[in-house]
Formats: structure tokens, C-alpha cells, sequence
């Protein structure tokens, strides 16, 4: 008897949440339920005062636009629920329907306009550079950074700033997939100066001393939430919310708590309360691929696209290079060595196949930036390198062991030295065996390449997003990125098969 | 060199040889002795200890107890140090029933590596003398042929053409029969006949009494890991 009641327990509980799932996809049920949700995507990455996991409470959002999104739903009637999206992504994923507006200190550009719904900007930034304090009376505008480097977030007005700076100043822009890192190279002297937004700047004065803004600003952009194109009518909705909260003073008490109301925020919320038109980006003239065709928007950035191709196939051959000799080197020594060295190389095997490729790279070029300024391609090529290695030495080793252990003994009977029968025999035989896989490792390696964007090593699939995103668009870059990987690739792939047939491993 | 039992110019010399592997003894306590020129056919069961003993003269594999003297290099027990094995390679060459020839390799640079490599003879010279020794072994038309593309027979030839070209005073062989019909196998006996000088010693391991009684001028019957009987 009880033991049916447990079976019938058991099966309920089982079933329930089906029943759950069957009451929920009734409308009406759903609306009786919970009211409606209000889904705003955001980076908490990009950390305060935009979007940030509280201090006190790590699953508690805190921000100027989680503010804003709370405005918005509490208006809406809505209950507000995060969508945790990386920044870069956010224009893609809203337009794919992941969450119904996106928030997170996003600029107004012409690409947003033209290939998104965007709201009436709700806060004006000043692009400004920062420099290092001793620099501070030479390093006053962007002329003066000629044949220097300047670092800036990559896909924002202010590396489009430096982009064209790059023209016609003859400066270097590097490009960082975040705001904190530039500002630390900056210190350290990995670049000369840093072209960001007056909040993004304001930010890091409070972590990074040792740096000076110069007063006068680049340009002069703003945010906006980002929607879906076909979303006018939540745009609209938005746009009325946001324009009574410039009227009533809710927008100027959320940014006075976050310590970011200011003086230009006036007279902008008069023009957008007057109807006056706001340009996205005012101070600076910027040729925006998003007014030009597509086509003529591809041929503008193929060259860039091509010169980050350059960059990918000889950063991938070199890091294969050396990781090629170094697992050489590790698994002769794994097969030769000693009992100390076995395990010392053991461990470095381990160590590197065990930890992330992309730690490796962050450890490299920023952990050990006090010590050893790495150049951002040199720490780059040696991060692949190191970590490849470790793989390489796993493939070498098991080939060297996959020789007949009869071939090894004729050979030492005939009076060859262990030097010689690595030489001759051994590692001639390992080689073809360890040619195909070897080949998958470098197109992996090809591919993985990509990673080093996060070194400001501005690479194929780098580039790709930058072009992307000043497109508003995928589908031409993701295809031309898509086209220049296989063509680098499918050559490689054809000299391996090629090799492997002329050098094929003998069958017993 | 003399032997216990009085034979004159010993060049092998094998005394209380010990090997087990884990709690087998394969080696127990092997005794024998070869003058130099003899043909000497080690004979006997599977297990009974003739591969394992041919290895322990070639220095590849570590015996417990006794030791070996070939021609003055002698062996101990345990590990055998680098120098003493250098000296040996010199003195000893072999045969494995398995052939091991360098896959990679064709059968006329299968033959060259080890006089260029370990003795430095000029390339030419060593493939003059390989192609000499390929064409007393009947193999001279299959020179630039991969292992893979050998028969059993050609790649034993081959196998034997390699370790003679280092001309080693001693010279050991593995079941040389294994792979051979018995056509091939008198034809090899009367090969080897051929080839080994007055100089040359030739210790053969063997399951073929016919190839044994053809070839050697003394036969070693083992068992359990001991000399048995000498004829």
C-alpha cells in the first residue's frame, strides 16, 4: 500500500511540471498568471554606472540603465527581466528577437538609425582623450598623436574617431574589447593615449590614478535603447516614457545618484522636448558605412579585411611554427627524459590543455604586464604557441611510441646512436603519422586565432565585427570572413592530403 | 680466450645468465660457450629461452645474474652502460624473425644507413658494398623497393644483407626460417654457408631441425632456460 503511494507521489511529481507547461501555454491562464514581461538585454561586463551586479548583492543588477529599464516597465506595466547579452551583440541579438529592448550605455550611430528602431537619446557623452599625466601638455588633441598608438573600445564612434584619425594624422588605433584594459596599457605605456566617452573616462579615474582627460572633447555622441526594426510601436511607447521622465526630472534624479548629470544634459532634453532633431554624433565628420550601399560599404572595408587576413595567417603560421619545435622538444623529452623532467613536462601538457587558451592569453599580456610589456602580437603568438604545444606534444609523443619497438632494436644493433635513431628512423616515421592530425591542429589553430582579438590585435574575425557592426548588418562581412578563413584554410588542407599520400605511413 | 671445457679462441662466452619476467625465470642460469668460426643452432621449445638469450648477447635485454663476454666486451648484469654498449655494436649484428627493417626506407638505404651513419663509410662505398651483398642474397633487382612491397622471403635477405654490411665479427639470428617455405629455407642454408667466413661466427635460433642440421656445426638443445644437451 505504501509503497503505490510512494509510486503515485513519484509520478505526480514527474508529471507536474508537464501540467505546468500544458496551463501556461493557455494565454488567458498565462495573463491570469503573472503579468507580462518587459525583456531588456544588457552587459553587466560593462560594469557601473551603465549596468553592474551589485556590490552587496551579486544577483541584483544595479545601474543607471537598469534604472531606466525599470522606468520603462514600471510605465509599461511590465515586469522587468534582464537578458544577459555581450555588448558587441546586443544590435544582433535584439534583432533576432532575444529581448524587446537593448540598454547599456549603447551609442547613437547612423548604422543603429538605419538598421534598428532606436529611442530619443536619453544622456549626451563627450568623446575625450586621456593621456598620462607627464604627457598631459604635449598629448592635447588627436593631431598631436601622430606615429603614436591610442586605444579605444572597438566598434564605437571612437573607433571610428581614430580611424579616421589614423588617416589623416598618421596615428595607430588598437582596438580593446573593453574599457577597463586600455586605461592600465595606458599607465603602463602599451599606448599613448585613450579616446573614450567622459563617463567611461570619469569611471576609471576611480581605479586607474596616473592619467589626465584634457578638457576639450573629440565629438560629441549619446545613448539610446536599441529595438528591433518591426518595433515601432514599444519605440514609441518608449520615447513617451522617456520624454516625461525628462519633463518630470525622474532621468536627471537617476543620473545625479549615479553621479553623472551634468551640464549638457539640459539643454539636449530641451530640444527633444521641443522636437528639434538630434544628430547621433555631432564635432567630428565620419564617413558611416551605414549610408553607403552595401556594396560600396564592402569594397570600403575589404582592404581592412584583407590587411586582418595578413594578420591572422602569419600570426597562426608562426604560433605553429614554434609550437611545432616546442612539442618536438617536449615530447622527445616525455619519451627520452628522465623521471623529473617527464613529470615537469607532464605538468606543463596538462596545465596548458587544462586551462582556458583565452586565460593564457589574459595572463600573458596583462598578468604579467608589471614584470615583462609584452607587444600585444608577441604576447598573442607566443599564447598560441604555448598552448598548441602542449597538443602538438600529445600528437608527436604517440606517434614516436606508435614505431614498432623492432625497428628501434635493429637499428641499435647496427650501432646507431639514440640521437641517430630519432634522427633517422624514428622521427621521420612519427612525422607521417603525426601529419594529419597536425593539419587539423593548424586550421584549428587558424580559427582560434580569432581569440587574440582580445589582445587589441585587430584580426580577420575582429575586423569582421567591427564591420558588422558599423553595417548594422552580418550577413555581407560574415560571408566575406567566411570566404577568407576557407581560403586560407582549404589550401592547407589540400597541401596536407597531398603530403599524406606522397608520404604515406608504410602498413605493416 | 679458453673455455672452462678447454675450447680454444672462444668469442661468445655466456656464463649463469639469469632473466625472469615477474615471477617466470627464463633465463636460469645459462652456460655456453662459441669459438669463433663455429655455426651453433640454439634449438628448442617455444619458451625455452633461445630469442630471449640472443637478446641478452645484443644487448637488449637487461639480464639479473651472470654475465656475457663477446670478444673481450663484456656484459655485466643490470643495465648495460652506454660505452659497453657502443663496443658491442661493433662486435655483434643481428637478424629479428620479424625482419624490422626501416619502413620508411628503401631496401638499398635500409642497407647503407648503418655503415654511413655508425661506421663512416663514404655513401658510395657503403652502396657499392650493399649492392654487392643484395646481389649474393638474390635481391639485387628489388634495391629500391619500400619493406611493404617485399615478400617474406626478399625482406629476410634484405634483413640479412643489413646486418652483414657492418661486417660484425658475430653475427645473430632469430628463427631466419620462420617466414620461408622450405624450398627457401635450404637455399638459405646454403647462403649462409656461403657467408660466413672462417672469421665469422653465426649463432642461430631455431624451431627447424632440417635448416639446423644443414647449416651448424653444433647444436644447443635448451629447456626451461638451461643448456640441455650440446651435439
Amino acid at each position: 500500500m505504501h509503497r503505490r503511494l510512494i509510486v503515485a507521489c513519484v509520478l505526480i511529481g514527474v508529471a507536474w511540471p508537464s501540467f505546468k507547461v500544458l496551463l501556461k501555454a493557455d494565454p488567458v491562464a498565462e495573463a491570469l498568471q503573472e503579468p507580462a514581461e518587459f525583456r531588456w538585454a544588457g552587459d553587466p561586463e560593462g560594469g557601473a554606472p551603465f549596468v553592474e551586479a551589485s556590490p552587496t548583492d551579486p544577483d541584483k543588477l544595479v545601474g543607471f540603465d537598469v534604472e531606466i529599464a525599470e522606468l520603462l516597465a514600471r510605465e509599461l506595466k511590465r515586469t522587468p527581466r534582464f537578458v544577459f547579452v555581450q555588448f558587441s551583440s546586443i544590435d544582433q541579438s535584439i534583432a533576432r528577437g532575444d529581448a524587446e529592448i537593448g540598454l547599456s550605455g549603447i551609442e547613437d550611430t547612423p548604422a543603429r538609425r538605419s538598421s534598428l528602431s532606436v529611442t530619443i537619446p536619453y544622456y549626451e557623452f563627450r568623446e575625450v582623450l586621456s593621456v598620462r599625466d607627464a604627457d598631459a601638455q604635449q598629448y592635447r588633441t588627436l593631431r598631436d598623436l601622430g606615429g603614436r598608438r591610442v586605444g579605444t573600445l572597438a566598434g564605437t564612434i571612437a573607433y571610428e574617431v581614430l580611424l579616421n584619425a589614423e588617416r589623416e594624422f598618421g596615428l595607430t588605433a588598437i582596438a580593446y574589447e573593453d574599457d577597463v584594459h586600455p586605461y592600465s596599457d595606458l599607465i603602463v605605456g602599451r599606448v599613448d593615449a585613450v579616446l573614450l566617452d567622459n563617463v567611461l573616462a570619469e569611471r576609471r579615474r576611480k581605479t586607474v590614478p596616473g592619467f589626465t582627460t584634457q578638457p576639450d572633447s573629440v565629438a560629441v555622441g549619446h545613448y539610446i535603447g536599441v529595438l528591433s526594426a518591426g518595433n515601432a510601436a514599444l519605440r514609441d511607447a518608449a520615447n513617451e516614457i522617456l520624454r516625461g521622465a525628462m519633463r518630470d526630472g525622474s532621468l536627471e534624479a537617476i543620473f545625479r545618484k549615479w553621479s553623472v548629470w551634468n551640464d549638457d544634459q539640459p539643454p539636449l532634453y530641451r530640444r527633444l522636448l521641443n522636437g528639434e532633431p538630434v544628430a547621433p554624433i555631432s564635432g567630428v565628420e565620419l564617413s558611416s558605412v551605414a549610408t553607403t550601399s552595401r556594396w560600396s560599404a564592402t569594397l570600403l572595408y575589404l582592404p581592412a579585411l584583407l590587411r586582418s587576413s595578413v594578420v591572422t595567417i602569419v600570426l597562426s603560421c608562426l604560433s605553429m611554427a614554434l609550437a611545432v619545435a616546442l612539442g618536438v622538444l617536449i615530447a622527445s623529452g616525455r619519451v627520452y627524459g628522465n623521471r623529473a623532467g617527464r613529470a615537469v613536462l607532464i605538468g606543463y601538457v596538462e596545465l596548458m590543455r587544462g586551462t582556458p587558451v583565452l586565460l593564457q592569453l589574459f595572463v600573458l599580456y596583462y598578468g604579467i604586464a608589471a614584470a615583462v610589456r609584452l607587444p600585444a602580437f608577441i604576447a598573442a603568438f607566443l599564447g598560441l604557441a604555448l598552448n598548441y604545444a602542449a597538443y602538438e606534444s600529445e600528437i608527436y609523443r604517440a606517434s614516436l611510441e606508435a614505431v614498432s619497438k623492432g625497428q628501434l632494436e635493429a637499428a641499435r644493433t647496427l650501432g646507431l646512436t639514440e640521437m641517430q635513431v630519432l634522427r633517422h628512423i624514428r622521427g621521420p616515421q612519427a612525422f607521417r603519422l603525426a601529419l594529419a592530425p597536425m593539419t587539423n591542429d593548424f586550421v584549428a589553430l587558424l580559427k582560434d586565432s580569432s581569440l587574440v582579438s582580445v589582445l587589441t590585435v585587430m584580426e580577420l574575425t575582429k575586423q569582421t565585427q567591427v564591420f558588422a557592426t558599423n553595417l548594422g548588418s552580418w550577413v555581407i562581412p560574415g560571408s566575406l570572413c567566411a570566404a577568407l578563413y576557407l581560403a586560407m584554410s582549404l589550401p592547407l588542407s589540400s597541401l596536407a592530403r597531398r603530403l599524406e599520400e606522397k608520404w604515406k605511413a608504410p602498413t605493416a | 680466450m679458453e673455455s672452462a671445457d678447454g675450447m680454444t679462441d672462444v668469442v661468445v662466452s655466456v656464463r649463469e645468465v639469469r632473466l625472469s619476467r615477474g615471477t617466470r625465470l627464463v633465463l636460469a642460469g645459462m652456460t655456453f660457450d662459441v669459438a669463433r668460426g663455429e655455426v651453433v643452432a640454439l634449438m628448442g621449445l617455444s619458451g625455452s629461452g633461445k630469442t630471449t638469450i640472443l637478446r641478452s648477447i645484443a644487448a637488449l635485454e637487461t639480464f639479473e645474474g651472470g654475465s656475457i663476454d663477446v670478444d673481450r666486451v663484456v656484459l655485466p648484469s643490470g643495465v648495460c652502460p652506454a660505452p659497453v654498449a657502443r663496443q658491442l655494436r661493433r662486435k655483434v649484428g643481428m637478424v629479428f624473425q620479424f625482419h624490422c627493417l626501416f619502413d620508411h626506407l628503401t631496401a638499398i638505404k635500409n642497407v647503407t644507413l648503418a655503415p654511413v651513419l655508425a661506421h663512416g663509410i663514404a655513401p658510395d662505398d657503403a652502396e657499392r658494398r650493399a649492392r654487392e651483398l643484395l646481389k649474393v642474397l638474390g635481391v639485387e633487382h628489388r634495391a629500391n623497393a619500400l619493406p611493404r612491397e617485399l615478400s617474406g622471403g626478399e625482406a629476410q635477405r634484405v634483413a640479412i644483407a643489413r646486418a652483414l654490411a657492418v661486417d660484425p665479427p658475430v653475427l645473430l639470428m632469430d628463427e631466419p626460417t620462420a617466414s620461408l617455405d622450405p624450398e627457401r629455407r635450404t637455399e638459405l642454408a646454403a647462403l649462409l654457408r656461403e657467408l660466413v667466413s672462417r672469421d665469422r661466427t653465426l649463432i642461430v635460433a631455431t624451431h627447424d631441425e632440417e635448416f639446423a642440421g644443414s647449416l651448424a656445426t653444433r647444436v644447443l638443445r635448451l629447456s626451461d632456460g638451461v643448456v640441455r644437451a650440446g651435439v
